[in-house]
């Protein structure tokens, strides 16, 4: 039940999020979408994911408001809004509907499979040691999926000293 | 030169959120490296500390200015440990090899539950942690070095 | 199933963001929400009713714990996507430095 109503806080501060007209408003009604999915991981028993979300949205918002606060326009009214809104609430509809048939093949929603997980589980700590299981899957029985993230991370640190890089002095004439 | 940046009442933000700074960032900062190191025993890990790391550097820049933080943390020393962190998650995977795969654990497991256990992973860790933190925080350093020489011209 | 559903339809918000809107930092926005709500689909299938977080105790008897596997995928997912949204974020900004603007209509030279 208390899933519902986070999600439910989430849908509801999104929609502000988009919707709201000054950027500085925007921004920080993300902010509350992050701080309540963080709340929802805790509530799905994944402290490692809530711990990460939380200082990762803390990062982010400092990030996003550097970028927007001295550069606040309010946006222009755009047209055809009756138009718009009854193409997007129709295509809302379409997808929701054929995602509920789809949805209809998973695993019911507390019951999952765990087919691979179940020996993680049983042998995780008599193989690697590690008392914390995520952290067993991540650097150890899964890790080349880690060093996948350091390269894309790595990649990214490049692209932003690229982009960001101070221009070079133009030669006096 | 130090102390002309730290009481200067011209960068960085008022004499309050300073004090504040100066009690808390080192708490911040300990409290970083713990997560990591017991990443294989609680809830946490080289990710979330890396970030925690980053974040008591930007906590220093955004209250005493651009200038002092890079007294402390120069963009060089930054891409330096970076590299660091990605050659040292390497080096240990490579290590694997003496045991026959990529990435496998070779050192001794140790008794469970204690901080001296499970192989190679409280070094991994360090190496991510590293690796996130520095490169969070080069990021943010780059923004903000940005800004201001705009602001200079 | 409701869950599943409004987790879909937060991902719908993302997306009428990203398509809909004329504003770069809006279309930030609505990329960030897009991710929040993949990240959450990911762990609210892994979930297990009366689970335990995926740590081990002492004299443990049933292994009654949430699948680890997502939140293993998705902890990595996450970090990405900061370094992925401050790449996004710094190319919003020279592309303000350069047009002064946010507004993707009135950047016409982009061309070349």
């Amino acid at each position: 039940m208390e899933l519902h109503i986070l999600l439910i806080f989430m849908i509801v501060s999104a929609l502000v999020a988009i919707e709201v007209k000054d950027l500085l408003s925007s921004v920080i009604a993300v902010g509350a979408t992050g701080f309540a999915l963080c709340l929802a991981f805790l509530v799905l028993k994944a402290p490692d994911l809530a711990i990460t979300q939380l200082v990762v949205e803390i990062l982010c918002l400092i990030i996003l408001i550097r970028a927007t606060i001295r550069k606040d326009i309010p946006l222009a009214i755009e047209g055809r809004w009756i138009f718009n809104t009854v193409a997007t609430v129709a295509f809302i509809v379409v997808f929701l509907f054929f995602a509920q048939l789809a949805l209809k093949e998973l695993p019911a929603f507390g019951y999952p499979i765990m087919a691979v997980v179940k020996r993680y589980l049983q042998e995780g700590l008599a193989q690697t040691g590690a008392v914390n299981l995520v952290s067993a899957v991540i650097l150890d029985f899964r890790a080349f999926d880690t060093l996948g993230e350091a390269t894309v991370l790595f990649t990214a640190v490049i692209g932003i000293m690229a982009v960001l890089r101070r221009p070079g002095r133009k030669k006096e004439r | 030169m130090k102390k002309a940046l730290l009481d200067n009442p011209r960068c960085g933000m008022s004499v309050i959120v300073k004090t504040i700074t100066r009690l808390t960032v080192g708490l911040i900062l300990l409290y970083g490296i713990y997560i990591v190191l017991h990443g294989h025993l609680s809830p946490g890990g080289g990710f979330a500390g890396g970030v925690i790391i980053a974040l008591s550097f930007v906590h220093l820049m955004l209250a005493f200015g651009k200038d002092f933080a890079i007294t402390k943390f120069s963009p060089n020393l930054a891409s330096y440990l970076e590299s660091v962190g990605a050659l040292m998650f390497l080096a240990i995977a490579l290590v694997g090899f003496s045991g026959g795969a990529f990435f496998r654990n070779i050192l001794s497991k140790g008794t469970p539950f204690s901080l001296f256990s499970a192989g190679t992973i409280p070094l991994s860790n360090i190496a991510i942690s590293l690796k996130v933190g520095v490169g969070l925080f080069a990021i943010f350093l780059a923004l903000v070095i940005l800004e201001k020489s705009k602001e200079e011209e | 199933m409701t869950l599943y559903l409004l987790c879909l339809l937060l991902f719908c918000i993302g997306l009428y963001g990203v398509l809909r809107k004329r504003n770069l930092v809006k279309m930030i926005v609505g990329l960030g929400i897009i991710e929040y709500s993949m990240n959450l689909f990911f762990v609210l299938l892994g979930y297990r009713v009366h689970g335990r977080a995926p740590l081990d105790a002492r004299n443990q008897d049933i292994l009654n714990m949430v699948d680890p596997l997502p939140q293993a995928l998705v902890l990595t997912s996450i970090v990405i996507g900061l370094g992925v949204m401050a790449l996004i974020i710094a190319i919003a900004i020279r592309i303000y430095e350069k047009y002064g603007t946010f507004d993707i209509t009135k950047i016409k030279r982009l061309k070349g």
